[in-house]
């Protein structure tokens, strides 16, 4: 061991009984799915049935390409503005309603989807009847709820690697006369295009994967795959 | 140039606002309504009659909810449950942090995918995976009974330990992953230092890891708490009729009983409960991100 303190047996042994904790549902996920029996617990032999029963089930295809339709196009726009509040949080000291904008960005991270869920719902039954828009909650309020939880995640993972970045490297850029947007779209962009990727993804499962939120804010015809 | 750095503030912001702040003063509103069958099912505040605007503030929710044990009890449990299970989530994910952190960096980056990696998949399904293994016909009691340890199947799903199981589960990358970027900044030559001056290991932790990585823990059990108190899938599906969380009454209240004013004053007050986690949590957050 190179360090005075260096992992003894217990914290070892504690890593592969939590790596054994997390993967044991998913291990036997795997196993069971190629299962002939309905049962989950029952074994029956090696099957694809349910596999093939699953491409033919037309409502379970459409939600499906509901859910994925609507995570892409979260995702895409959470990274547009998580990435601009990431900016501003990373880069900019002080401007007014700086703490209230810092906590816009960390309390959608922990708040309750039940809460999330029952403020958007009013939000969107009251605008309905003051300005008569959305007319029908559907895709359009689970795509608006989803960009608005995901901006947070995406924000949180551009920020800290805009913490890490070589701002000398932008400053070299300006000093040989590129502009703010050009310096931004030569230098900044790509160096934490890393961090968008990881951002994008984040978004793209978060969305996949939201039920709460989803049931309070559709209407009956927009089912997601979760549900 | 103003006018970017004004579209780059301007764009998240007014977004933030308007789809996550203003909707908390509309739940607001509407706990202080009274219920009514209608469309929408809550009366309004604002009455216009004649020449006279007047405004009816209907605290009978709020009174409901102290008043019945039931809701009480709710929000005591949550807040017990929430806490336990962070305790469980920071004991577990502690070693696990530690020993990653000490990994040559090739290999840290393996075993944080491997943390990350069932988050990928859908959580409904692994929590259905879980009452797979609990149930009492299930695997753990199968295998249990094949071993010749028990005669009757252990009740384990539907009752406390489940929901535990669950909540510590679906959390644990939550408090791993602030408590390893934590102990990975951990400087070498403190600990040694410390064990020069003659500090045994547990000295060592208690006196110098500990302390050190306190923003971490902080971190990681405020992202544990407080989705933990609001929790509703989990309690559904894993926990008993007994373990009455309060993010289940609110879904109740909401879907079942279509109360939406009760519904909204039980935001309201688990908000207030989750004020100052959440205001801890974000200081760290602010000092996190402007640390250069």
């Amino acid at each position: 061991m190179k360090s005075p303190a260096g992992t003894s047996l217990l914290p070892r042994l504690m890593l592969w009984l939590g790596l054994s904790f997390l993967y044991a549902p998913m291990v036997i996920l795997v196993v069971y799915s190629f299962n002939e029996s309905r049962l989950v617990t029952v074994w029956a032999g090696f099957s694809t049935r349910w596999y093939t029963e699953l491409m033919q089930d037309q409502q379970m295809m459409s939600a499906a390409g509901r859910s994925l339709t609507i995570a892409f196009l979260s995702a895409s726009v959470a990274t547009v503005l998580g990435t601009m509040a990431g900016i501003v949080m990373a880069r900019w000291k002080a401007f007014r309603g700086r703490t209230l904008f810092s906590g816009l960005i960390t309390a959608p991270l922990v708040m309750p989807d039940v809460i999330i869920g029952l403020s958007l719902l009013l939000l969107f039954v009251s605008l309905s009847r003051w300005i008569g828009w959305p007319e029908t909650r559907g895709m359009l309020t689970i795509w608006i709820a989803h960009v608005t939880f995901c901006t947070a995640y995406v924000a949180v993972v551009v920020s800290s690697r805009l913490r890490d970045f070589d701002r000398s490297l932008e400053e070299a850029a300006m000093d040989l006369g590129a502009n703010r947007v050009r310096t931004f779209l030569a230098i900044t962009l790509p160096l934490i295009s890393p961090a968008l990727v990881a951002g994008w993804l984040l978004a793209f499962t978060l969305s996949l994967d939201d039920l709460v939120i989803a049931s309070f804010v559709s209407g009956p015809a927009s089912t997601t795959l979760p549900m | 140039m103003a006018g970017t750095r004004w579209l780059t503030v301007g764009v998240p912001y007014l977004w933030l606002l308007l789809f996550f702040a203003v909707p908390f003063l509309i739940v607001l509103k509407i706990s202080l309504a009274e219920a009514q069958i209608a469309m929408p099912p809550f009366t309004e505040l604002l009455h216009w009659s004649g020449e006279k605007l007047s405004l009816t503030l209907n605290l009978a929710n709020y009174h409901f909810l102290f008043t019945d044990p039931l809701y009480f009890s709710a929000y005591l449990n949550s807040l017990r449950i929430a806490f336990n299970a962070t305790l469980i989530c920071l004991l577990v994910a502690y070693p696990m942090a530690w020993v990653i952190a000490r990994m040559p960096p090739g290999r840290r980056l393996v075993f944080l995918m491997l943390i990350i990696l069932p988050s990928w998949t859908s959580f409904l399904i692994r929590i259905y995976a879980w009452i797979g293994i609990l149930k009492n016909e299930g695997l753990l009691n199968e295998a249990l009974r094949a071993l010749g340890l028990i005669d009757a199947p252990l009740q384990i799903l539907h009752t406390e330990v489940a929901l535990y199981i669950g909540i510590v589960y679906a959390y644990l990358p939550f408090m791993l992953l602030p408590l390893y970027a934590n102990l990975v900044k951990l400087d070498d030559r403190l600990l040694e230092a410390a064990t020069d001056l003659g500090a045994r290991p547990h000295q060592v932790f208690l006196h110098v890891i500990l302390p050190l990585s306190r923003g971490g823990i902080l971190a990681g059990c405020m992202l544990v708490f407080i989705p933990a108190v609001g929790e509703f899938v989990i309690p559904e599906l894993l926990g008993g009729p007994g373990n009455l969380m309060i993010g289940k009454v609110l879904w109740q209240e909401f879907f079942n009983n279509r109360d939406w004013p009760v519904a909204s004053a039980v935001a309201i007050v688990m908000l207030l409960l989750l004020i100052v986690p959440i205001m801890l949590l974000q200081r760290y957050q602010a000092r996190e991100l402007e640390a250069r």
